[in-house]
């Protein structure tokens, strides 16, 4: 068997930088074992709480929910597409673990935007902070992501929790750069009115910034989610349960079957969470709580012409 | 007390601009700082502005006029100089004093209207006052009025997107308004519109001006717009202030060839008024004087009219020379005057509106002020070398060395240095 490493030239010195990094892991390892117990016991709450509530009601109920909030956002025909994915989902007995990927993905998407919006901010107010940003969120993004499982697992262990700690490191990086992009391109002069009628930082940020840049910054937030999703199936190989521990098994045990059914569950749960963050970002105007928004409007703008008219012939 | 004073305003970008300042002081021409990668957008400007005042900037891209607008709120910091707001000197005001300063005295009105397109009208209009914290109700009814005030009385529900530009910038125009700040500042207000919506916006701003009387800072590179609202305008050209003063003056008085070239294409007409034209009232007759005087007079100023006034030097009408000879020569002891009326206008009236007296009448056109009082006329012919520009006598060139002789002003129109804060930034 080939060496997998090359010699290195004779006369240059070997840098340890893998040791000094694994060394560093032992450290915090060491040191902050308390801060990590905290996290583990927090990001282990949430990802529970959010998985026994996908499953606390009955499984049609469920899917009768997710067939609803399709239409309220959306569409129709989203609607029917929810419908018939979720029930492809019970019906290839793969509901359960949906849920519980769904659980970690959702913890590891707020967990990402909790800390990736406010860092957008910054960069977006500071052209320093943006600078040393770029190469983190870079060296983030192309790090293989197999990569995160080990140090995440010698600070957790196996389990949920370095599913969830690795899914939020990878799925970040979108959530910062769509953020400080949302903020940056919003109309200059408009920006510009908040300062010269007296607007503090933050009155500006919260009435002109984040509101015109939302339809980016919920791009940002899509991403995020899509990335989430593809990390829950890899965190299945640290333990972390749900549709990546099947597709893990079914490599191990070479079952196609197995793999082809958790493979589309895993699409079909993208799809629904793309198509539902894309229409908050972007109401389509065909949703139900549009639709009934429109009609209440058109209600309210005909009565008093009707009362006009009324009182005009008595 | 001035409502704005600037004096000696620079503005410099790039790093370091104290030192650009230096340079200018040592003598340095704004190349020079170029090349050292300063890019000086304002240089010593100075000027007053009174309360109530419609103080127009004039200058093409990349003069400086919008770095200059945005130092008097402060969202530029001089690079030196002073600018004082009501006597109170805004350049070293912290960012909470300036924010209070923002509040309280200036607003500013954008090229672009700079509306929140995801507020509606109503809530655009009240922005100002919800930014300083006044209850809903009370700025609700601002707005409201702001709103009316600028004939969008009733569209307080609707959406910016719903409205025309036009429109747009009233709602912009209603948020400075309904803010209750003294001064006014409008870049480009109107530049984004189409001409005729334009003409009607700065109509409407006369009017509101002549009932709320703000004190305005109006920038603008179209010449007519400036003619039409300033009532001082300062020309602006690569970052100095060329030439302060009325329309009039800057018309008549170029102080060097660029304003001069720059003004040539205006329609004088329009701007100036009787009483810079007109001719001091000598060939006049009083009313009981007889036609052998009246002669003499005419042989006197080589003239073949009189105008005939009262002691009080009202103007009673007209005697033509051929009927005083005929009286001369009958021996009558009392003028002739002319059954043909003499057309009366004040100083104010714009040329345009005395060529259809001039048209109608061979007489001149009287000027009279308060009681009808002669102050001067003007003959036909005054009226139409008064529209052609005082060129042929070469000016001397400003003092300030930035205009070279025979320099075409649109040379530095397509402004290729990027001077406008937006590009340097």
């Amino acid at each position: 068997m080939t060496p997998l490493t090359t010699p290195m030239p004779p006369g240059l010195p070997r840098i340890p930088i893998g040791e000094v990094v694994a060394d560093g892991i032992t450290w915090v390892k060491q040191n902050l074992e308390a801060l990590l117990d905290g996290l583990t016991a927090m990001l282990s709450f949430l990802v529970e709480l959010f998985t026994d509530l996908l499953l606390a009601p009955p499984m049609l109920l469920g899917i009768a929910l997710f067939t609803l909030l399709a239409l309220l956002v959306r569409s129709w025909g989203f609607a029917v597409f929810a419908l018939v994915g979720t029930l492809l989902i019970a019906s290839m007995e793969l509901w359960e673990p949906a849920m519980q990927t769904l659980g970690l993905v959702l913890v590891a998407t707020l967990a990402a935007i909790v800390v990736a919006i406010p860092i957008g901010i910054l960069a977006a107010r500071s052209d320093t902070v943006s600078t040393i940003v770029k190469p983190v969120l870079d060296f983030m993004q192309t790090m293989p992501a197999f990569v995160y499982l080990v140090p995440v697992v010698i600070f957790f262990s196996i389990g949920v929790v370095p599913g969830v700690f690795a899914t939020v490191v990878f799925a970040l990086p979108p959530g910062v750069r769509l953020t400080e992009l949302g903020i940056r391109q919003v109309d200059k002069e408009t920006v510009e009115a908040g300062e010269a009628f007296g607007g503090t930082p933050g009155q500006i940020l919260r009435g002109i910034q984040l509101p015109l840049g939302l339809p980016t910054i919920m791009a940002g937030v899509n991403q995020v989610i899509m990335l989430a999703l593809s990390m829950a199936v890899i965190a299945g190989l640290v333990g972390a349960g749900g549709l990546g521990q099947l597709v893990v098994t079914s490599i191990s045990r070479i079952d196609v079957a197995l793999g082809f059914e958790a493979g589309l569950a895993v699409v079909i749960l993208a799809i629904y969470l793309d198509r539902i963050t894309g229409a908050i970002g972007q109401p389509t105007g065909r949703s139900l709580g549009a639709v009934l928004r429109r009609r209440r409007a058109e209600t309210a703008s005909r009565q008093p012409a009707a009362a006009t008219a009324g009182s005009t012939t008595t | 007390m001035p409502a704005i004073e600037a004096s000696g305003l620079t503005k410099i970008f790039g790093r370091r601009p104290k030192r650009g300042v230096r340079m200018l002081r040592e003598g340095a021409e704004v190349a020079d700082l170029r090349r050292e990668g300063l890019t000086p957008a304002v240089i010593e400007a100075t000027f007053d502005v009174a309360p109530g005042e419609i103080f127009v900037v004039m200058g093409l891209s990349g003069s400086g006029k919008s770095t200059l607008i945005r130092m008097v709120n402060g969202l530029l910091e001089p690079t030196d100089g002073t600018i004082k707001l009501d006597g109170q000197d805004i350049t070293h005001l912290s960012k909470a004093g300036l924010r209070e300063l923002r509040r309280s005295k200036v607003s500013m009105v954008f090229q672009h209207f700079a509306l929140l397109p995801h507020r509606t009208v109503g809530e655009n209009a009240a922005y100002a006052l919800q930014l300083q914290g006044v209850s809903r109700d009370e700025r609700e009814r601002r707005a409201e009025e702001a709103l009316a005030m600028v004939g969008l009385k009733g569209w307080g529900g609707s959406m910016p997107s719903e409205l025309s530009g036009g429109m747009r910038q009233r709602v912009g125009l209603a948020r400075a308004l309904a803010s209750g700040t003294e001064v006014m500042l409008m870049d480009e207000a109107f530049s984004a519109l189409d001409p005729l919506i334009r003409k009607e916006m700065q109509d409407q701003l006369l009017e509101l001006q002549a009932e709320l009387d703000k004190t305005i800072l109006f920038i603008t590179h179209d010449l007519n717009e400036a003619m039409r609202l300033g009532d001082r305008i300062a020309m602006m050209r690569d970052g100095r202030i060329v030439q302060v003063g009325t329309a009039e003056e800057i018309l008549n008085e170029p102080a060097n060839n660029y304003v001069a070239q720059f003004v040539e294409g205006v329609d004088r007409s329009r701007v100036l008024s009787a009483g810079t034209v007109m001719e001091p009232p000598v060939a006049v007759v009083g009313r009981d004087a007889g036609p052998q005087a009246a002669h003499k007079l005419m042989r006197e100023h080589q003239t073949s009219s009189l105008l005939v006034v009262t002691r009080e030097r009202r103007v009673e009408g007209l005697v033509w020379e051929d009927d005083v000879a005929e009286a001369v020569r009958q021996g009558a002891d009392r003028l002739p005057v002319s059954a043909e009326g003499v057309p009366r206008v004040t100083p104010d009236t714009p040329l345009a509106a005395l060529f259809h007296h001039a048209a109608a009448t061979r007489a001149p056109i009287a000027v009279v002020g308060e009681n009808d009082r002669l102050e001067g006329v003007i003959p036909r012919v005054t009226l139409l070398s008064a529209l052609s520009a005082p060129t042929g006598k070469d000016r001397p060139d400003g003092t300030d060395g930035t205009g070279g002789a025979g320099e075409r002003p649109d040379a530095t129109a397509a402004g290729e240095t990027p001077l406008d804060p937006a590009g340097a930034r």
